[in-house]
């Protein structure tokens, strides 16, 4: 081992000095965080895997719980609350997951080190989890539409699981990064996060199942709005809030 | 390089640090040591951009924090005994993706490097997962030292190490310090400090109770001091 | 301890005159309501508590706001001290209305929205009182809760519009011209000049929780304090 030759007055990464640059930089990092987590994953699949098994699961309890086997009747009226049960009960599993992860091995304060947007930063997590919860509705509505017999499959349908996924993912984060920090963190997410995701709730349910029972446009365009507009002022706000959480 | 006056930090109604005043010139390598508790992790949490200070005055490669902490963390690496990697990405993976929030260019290069300096260039593509306590504190090192930081901070490095990593990162530290960066390691191992450091500092209830250079000091002396200044502080609070 | 200020010590005697003669215009100045009878009088106390945790929750998000701009521990105080009296409201809102529905809608419960939302917000602010309960550093508690308190009150409205479509059987007694919900009535200007008078005490009812709460929380730091100061000495 020998010492390193040092050069001789390094121009520190100079892309960071312009707007351009930071720009540029901001959605590398982005991109960045997201690679990372999807590469880790992709190697362990510990999170996905657990996150697809608890989503059958869940089905499976709803199953015999509303007997959705027994009566075509009951699989319309309910196919929709059990698609979003079953999304919004295993995003919890993998929001508390992926920000554990950063924790304990200390990653997160890796993170905070590096010369980075700390929005940059709330971005490519929030990223990184809606894909992992578009992953596991990618396995959940080709098995809703097999085993009950419900039209999963709709364009407008992806649509509306899209939206929905993008405002539960973006309140998440937010949520699970403060959840991360208090004593029984596993616990803490769904008692914070449940209650303030009400309104993506029920208008996903609303909107999916005006979907399921081919209603006129007019009946799901409100829901679909409001999915929207949920979206636009939780992203709006994370952003503001998130750097508030991890700066100390 | 770095400066602090007067730095205060109390968690809620704990105060940590009771106004601590330290000066680290350029190139300098100083061991900041202390009981535990002495609040030698704060102090670093705070140099490092990751804390900030109640009261006081905090200046690092020539910028002020917490204003420029932007500027302050470009030109810094920090090595904690959380080794601040993922264990399911391969060693380059790691040092690849925190190229990348550095901003750094010609990454391969620097990452090779790295690694060649800390000796793990065999082990590039091996899970982080597979790496030995040691291995890993190495890696955590070249992941330090990826964006030719000019400060350089070690708190406690060589926690949970067996002899032998123990030894390697000694070898490592010399390296660092050869290298012209300034160094402030923080180390309950008194011997070590003083054979790596040309100053010591005794961090003892949130102040720097004492500050000696390590040339001509034997290591007997020093302990006698330590005890000392740390017992004084004790009965002084 | 110290005294209470001055300025205190005149807002509790105001308020408590200010509930009495709200007291004495609900059950001697207003006129028995024509259907429903002397239940009617709930009204008077239902209306004004649930404004006021409405009132409360905002005070919270705006003092979290300012917390974060200005890490002043005071703010958070202001902040915590008014989700617990939100919630004090809440609950003298939801057992008077039931009270309430019980003889006008014969039931003690509807899942209609505003009761749904209102379930809602009570839920997010326990959650907030927990969340605050399991962190230990003063400092990130209070930022944590400043941000979990400004992401509540944004959810609110939300919630509320998006169970609003659902079918409403809540009256809606202001201003809304006609009393079409089950339930509702017009106002005489007797009934009005009380209903009136009954939120002006109820705001200062809440002023006053709030100044005292906030003091004692101060109290108990400064307990806290001289606790600690005697523990290292």
């Amino acid at each position: 081992m020998q010492a390193e030759p040092r050069p001789a007055a390094r121009p520190v990464a100079t892309d960071l000095a312009q707007p351009a640059g930071r720009a540029r930089h901001f959605l590398r990092v982005v991109g960045a965080i997201v690679w990372k987590d999807l590469a880790a994953e992709l190697r362990s699949r510990e999170l996905l895997s657990a996150m697809i098994v608890f989503a059958l699961l869940v089905i499976l309890t709803f199953n015999f719980a509303l007997e959705l086997d027994r009566s075509p009747a009951a699989r319309e009226r309910t196919g929709a609350g059990v698609l979003w049960v079953a999304t919004v009960f295993t995003g919890t599993l993998g929001l508390n997951r992926s920000l554990a992860m950063e924790k304990d091995r200390g990653s997160l304060d890796g993170m905070l080190l590096a010369p980075i947007d700390r929005s940059a930063l709330y971005l490519g997590k929030a990223l990184g989890n809606l894909l992992f919860i578009l992953l596991v509705e990618a396995i959940l509505l080709p098995v809703l539409a097999i085993l009950f017999n419900l039209p999963m499959l709709r364009p407008l349908l992806l649509g509306v699981v899209g939206l929905g996924a993008v405002g539960y993912a973006a309140v998440g984060t937010l949520l699970a990064s403060l959840a991360m920090h208090s004593r029984s963190r596993d616990v803490m997410l769904p008692i914070l996060l449940l209650p303030v995701a009400v309104p993506v709730l029920v208008a996903a349910v609303r909107a999916t199942s005006g979907v399921l029972a081919a209603s006129a446009w007019d009946e799901i365009a409100p829901w679909i709005n409001l999915l929207i507009g949920y979206d636009v002022i939780f992203i709006a706000a994370a952003f503001m809030l998130f750097e508030y959480v991890v700066e100390e | 390089m770095i400066e602090a006056r007067g730095l205060k930090k109390a968690f809620g109604l704990r105060p940590v640090l009771r106004g601590v005043d330290l000066e680290i010139a350029s190139g300098e390598f100083v061991a900041l040591m202390g009981p535990n508790g002495a609040g030698k992790t704060t102090l670093m949490r705070i140099l490092a951009t990751l804390s900030r200070p109640n009261a006081g005055l905090v200046r690092v490669a020539g910028f002020l924090l917490p204003a420029g902490a932007a500027e302050v963390r470009q030109r810094l690496g920090v090595v904690t005994h959380h080794t601040l990697l993922y264990s399911d990405l391969t060693a380059e993976e790691n040092l690849r993706f925190y190229a990348r929030l550095y901003a750094l260019g010609r990454a391969d290069g620097r990452i090779g490097a790295a690694l060649a300096q800390v000796g793990l260039e065999r082990r590039r593509r091996d899970l982080v997962r597979t790496f030995s306590r040691g291995m890993q504190q190495r890696l955590a090192i070249a992941r330090a030292l990826l964006p030719d930081p000019a400060v350089m901070l070690f708190d406690e490095p060589y926690t949970g190490l067996d002899p032998d990593a123990a030894l390697m990162l000694d070898e490592v530290l010399r390296c660092v310090a050869q290298s012209g960066r300034t160094v402030l390691i923080s180390t309950h191992d008194l011997p070590r400090g003083l054979a790596l450091a040309h100053r010591v500092l005794i961090l003892s209830r949130g102040v720097i109770a004492h500050a000696v250079p390590t040339a001509g000091l034997r290591p007997a002396d020093f302990a006698d001091t330590y005890a000392q200044v740390v017992r004084q502080a004790a009965y002084a609070g | 301890m110290p005294k209470a200020s001055r300025s205190v010590q005149l807002l509790n005697i105001v308020t408590a005159v200010l509930m009495l003669i709200a007291l004495g215009l609900v059950f001697l100045y207003a006129p028995r309501e024509r259907v429903m009878g002397e239940v009617q009088r709930i009204f008077y106390f239902h209306v004004p508590s649930a404004w006021l945790s409405f009132t409360a929750f905002v005070v919270t998000a705006v003092a979290g706001a300012v917390y974060l701009r200005t890490a002043r521990p005071f703010w958070d105080q202001v902040a915590s001290s008014s989700v617990e009296i939100g919630l004090l409201f809440t609950i003298m809102a939801t057992v008077s209305g039931s009270i309430w529905a019980r003889p006008a809608w014969n039931t003690w419960w509807t899942w209609d929205p505003r009761l749904t939302t209102y379930t809602i917000m009570a839920l997010i602010y326990v959650a907030y009182l927990m969340l605050r309960q399991g962190i230990e550093d003063p400092e990130r508690r209070a930022r944590f809760a400043a941000v979990y308190g400004i992401v509540g009150v944004i959810s609110v409205p939300i919630t509320w519009f998006s169970i609003r479509w659902w079918r409403t059987i809540h009256p809606v007694v202001i201003g809304s011209g006609s009393a079409t919900a089950e339930g509702g009535f017009d106002m005489t200007s007797k009934m009005l000049t009380t209903f009136l008078f009954a939120n002006l005490a109820f705001t200062f009812l809440y002023a006053t929780l709030l100044v005292n709460r906030v003091r004692l929380a101060r109290f108990s730091e400064r307990v806290e304090q001289l606790k600690a100061r005697l523990l290292a000495a």
